[in-house]
């Protein structure tokens, strides 16, 4: 797959270097000269002088075939205008943005970046998973559908421990996909498959069913009737 | 009408003058301190407000008022700042008029394409550059008693 990254910091160095190891054609565009040499030098002729933001930068890019654009520079502005050009004028079928203010994550999304990567709600959402306060944490939001991937680490005094999933009211288009036990072992749970106190939870659910969710899996008293919000 | 200028450079501070002069409510935002120093462009007696920060983040565009603002201008030097902050305002905090300055044609014109309002200087300057070199030089009007350069 041919991926173009914009940014050649920390983040776009390590993300071309996986790229090119795991058999990617990558080309890096960086505008700061002695950065691009030090990609060339390392990791060889896979670096262009110039602008992302600038139609005619990424049209030497061959951003035409390009699959995936990836933009991981420090500056938010630099990175949302790189995928809307890259987008709109070019029509790349999928771009990624690195978004320093997670307070950006919301626009980015609103004006069609496909995913968005923030450091800082990463970060934050390993310290909330560690808060009891906070059982319910968003791995990914699935474009369009308003579907959410998010993880439930089950208390034990939760409702739901020792009952098998078949007997476990969920909310409406709320499906449990993955079960990892306190020992780290991922499990594709059936019907039969027991929940046990500190298991972690991995399901699909509805934005809007997400407090439902958090309720039937850590709550004392489980959902009481299936689809209430 | 209450309006936010992002931006206080030459244009930006002249908008603000101009804006205020009209009976505006306006609010000058720009990153840098000494743009409101006596090194900017913005006269003492201008009565408007003047707010350091950056106008890309939500949090600063809050504080200046955003949420009752009529409406909101971009005019810092760079045009991603300026597309950013135009679409927050629009997308974001539902601003009725929203206008960018873009300097960049494409840009420009992709942005225009996606329904934000935006102004060309590059263009404009280099219309108006190209129809001054064009026309005729006006003969020196020979008034009575009265010899003036043109």
């Amino acid at each position: 797959m041919y991926i173009i990254v914009v940014g050649a910091g920390k983040v776009g160095y390590y993300l071309a270097k996986e790229l090119v190891e795991e058999q990617h054609e990558v080309l890096v565009i960086e505008q700061n000269p002695a950065k691009c040499a030090d990609i060339s030098e390392e990791l060889g002729d896979i670096v262009m002088q110039g602008d992302g933001c600038e139609a005619s930068t990424l049209e030497r890019a061959g951003v035409g075939r390009c699959e995936m654009i990836i933009a991981v520079t420090g500056d938010d502005e630099d990175n949302l205008v790189v995928c809307q050009v890259a987008r709109h004028r070019f029509q790349v079928p999928r771009t990624v943005a690195r978004v320093n203010n997670p307070k950006n994550e919301d626009i980015f999304k609103k004006l069609g970046i496909d995913t968005t990567v923030s450091a800082t709600s990463v970060i934050m959402a390993h310290i909330e998973q560690e808060l009891p306060t906070h059982p319910l944490i968003p791995l990914m939001t699935l474009k369009g559908g308003g579907l959410e991937m998010v993880e439930v680490r089950v208390p034990p005094e939760s409702f739901v421990v020792g009952k098998p999933i078949r007997d476990i009211l969920l909310p409406h288009q709320s499906l449990i996909s993955l079960i990892i036990d306190s020992e780290g072992h991922p499990r594709i749970p059936t019907g039969e498959t027991v929940i046990h106190a500190g298991d972690e939870v991995v399901a699909v659910t509805m934005r809007e069913s997400e407090g439902a969710l958090r309720a039937a899996l850590t709550s004392p008293k489980g959902m009481t009737s299936p689809g209430s919000v | 009408m209450k309006v936010i200028i992002m931006g206080c450079g030459r244009v930006g501070a002249e908008l603000a003058v101009m804006l205020e002069r009209g009976g505006h409510v306006v609010t000058v935002l720009d990153m840098d301190p000494g743009a409101f120093g006596p090194l900017g462009y913005l006269p003492d007696d201008f009565r408007g407000i003047r707010k350091v920060g950056n106008g890309i983040d939500q949090d600063v565009l809050r504080q200046s008022g955003i949420e009752q603002a009529d409406a909101f201008v971009s005019a810092t030097r760079g045009d991603n700042r300026n597309v950013m902050a135009c679409q927050v305002a629009k997308h974001v905090f539902g601003v009725p008029r929203v206008v960018s300055r873009v300097f960049d044609p494409i840009r420009e014109e992709m942005y225009r394409s996606l329904g934000l309002r935006t102004i060309n200087p590059t263009r404009i300057q280099a219309r108006l550059l190209k129809e001054a070199l064009e026309k005729e030089e006006e003969p020196v009007s020979a008034g009575p008693g009265a010899q003036q350069e043109t």
